[in-house]
């Protein structure tokens, strides 16, 4: 478990009386970011007919968000487009960054996760009522239920909407970390093996790798998605 | 005392476990507050400054230049549409100059046999008549010879009779004489010795 494990990098900060200082997980943030910063700005640098690799890069991940988007959750969600293409990219870079030995999984950790989740609840819940007052809470009387399971149903939609932060943040979270435990569960049985009989958890690691890999872009992505449906329920209100 | 021992025992055997446990672990670091403001705050901050710079500064860059290709594709399109468009009507025209000039050859063609049939038809006629006429003037001719003909025969007849009648009979014979008789006799056989 020590590769969950943050620690202080560098002089300890507080503000009033919260401790902010700057740690491991806020250093893979930052790489992160500028990793992301980095390469949309090289690839948004130079404006050919024909793209280079970088610039190709970018565009198709544009596409990519543009087209997940409107799928899910149609034309008016065009102004939060930077903000999903933003979470999707930062969640996704955060996962791959943990793939790499020694470093450490920024998305593995709850609060991380949690925060992002809240905010994005909180952000849907503002913008369907802003966009249908009151009639939002249409949103938990499904048309086409017998009266009699109504107040049934209705408690059972509002637990769902208000679990949705929850289930978002444990969902890529548990994925994360899940992933990563195992890894290292491999890993030791390899050195506990030795040359004899580590072979065989070995291969299951570099496998896994792999496989942690697809998990690291398809959390993102079901992230990602998850807060288009969320932010479709905001906008079209059709349930 | 033995039983007590080991019971003993176990029970500490249970805490060191439990504390070796909890040494190796430490439950799961996600759950220790500590660092939660800090994460929160770091969090804020890098994923705040990558939105802003991101919405701000990025996208729009590349959303401009997703936008200016397809344009720039859009375009090239209809100039190509357009230059083939222009290039069939061009083939159109061209294809309705060579059926105009195939059928302009085609009465070229017919003009000019006709006008030749019509020029061998009138030379033709020309040289017919003139045909005729000459064979018109040929027998005009054969038949004033024809009609001159008996007169020398007698003529021819009178003297030859005279020259042997001298030579026979040494006497001079009256030329008028002996034309009576050429006369008469042609009168009577003249059928026989012209063909008539």
């Amino acid at each position: 478990m020590t590769q969950f494990e943050v620690y202080r990098i560098g002089p300890e900060i507080k503000v009033g009386a919260f401790d902010i200082s700057f740690t491991n997980a806020s250093l893979f943030m930052v790489i992160s970011s500028l990793a992301i910063l980095i390469i949309f700005n090289l690839g948004s640098k130079k404006n050919s007919i024909l793209p280079n690799k970088i610039q190709l890069l970018a565009e198709l991940s544009y596409s990519f968000v543009s087209k997940m988007i409107s799928d899910t959750a149609g034309s008016k969600a065009k102004p939060y487009f930077s903000f999903i293409f933003s979470l999707f990219m930062f969640v996704l870079f955060c996962n791959m960054f943990g793939m790499i030995p020694y470093t450490f999984t920024v998305t593995s950790h709850i609060i991380v996760t949690f925060i992002l989740a809240a905010f994005i609840f909180i952000g849907v819940t503002v913008i369907g009522f802003i966009k249908h007052g009151f009639g939002y809470l249409k949103l938990f009387v499904p048309s086409g239920v017998p009266i009699v399971l109504l107040p049934l149903i209705v408690v059972i939609e509002i637990i769902s909407y208000l679990s949705r932060p929850i289930s978002l943040s444990v969902r890529l979270f548990a994925n994360m970390m899940a992933g990563h435990t195992m890894m290292k569960v491999f890993g030791g049985f390899v050195v506990s093996l030795g040359i004899v009989g580590g072979w065989l958890p070995l291969s299951f690691s570099v496998a896994l790798t792999g496989l942690e890999i697809l998990v690291a872009f398809l959390q993102a992505y079901v992230f990602a998605i998850l807060t288009c449906i969320y932010l479709n329920d905001a906008l079209n209100l059709h349930h | 005392m033995f039983k007590k021992l080991f019971l003993y025992s176990l029970i500490a055997n249970f805490f060191f476990i439990k504390k070796i446990f909890a040494a190796e672990s430490g439950g799961m670091p996600q759950l220790d507050p500590e660092f939660w403001i800090s994460q929160i705050f770091w969090l804020v901050l890098t994923f705040g400054v990558l939105y802003i710079v991101l919405s701000k500064l990025i996208l729009p860059k590349i959303s401009a230049n997703l936008e200016l290709r397809k344009s720039q594709i859009q375009e090239n399109i209809e100039a190509a549409e357009k230059q083939r468009e222009s290039s069939e009507a061009k083939l159109k025209e061209f294809d309705g100059i060579v059926l105009k000039s195939k059928i302009e050859a085609k009465n070229i063609f017919k003009d000019a046999r006709e006008k030749v049939i019509k020029n061998i038809n009138s030379k033709k006629e020309i040289l017919d008549k003139q045909i005729d006429d000459e064979i018109k003037k040929a027998e005009a001719e054969i038949e004033t010879l024809r009609q001159s003909a008996p007169e020398k025969i007698n003529k021819i007849a009178v003297v030859t009779s005279n020259e042997i009648l001298k030579k026979l009979i040494g006497a001079e014979i009256n030329n008028s004489s002996i034309s009576a008789i050429v006369n008469d006799l042609v009168k009577k056989n003249g059928d026989k010795y012209y063909g008539h």
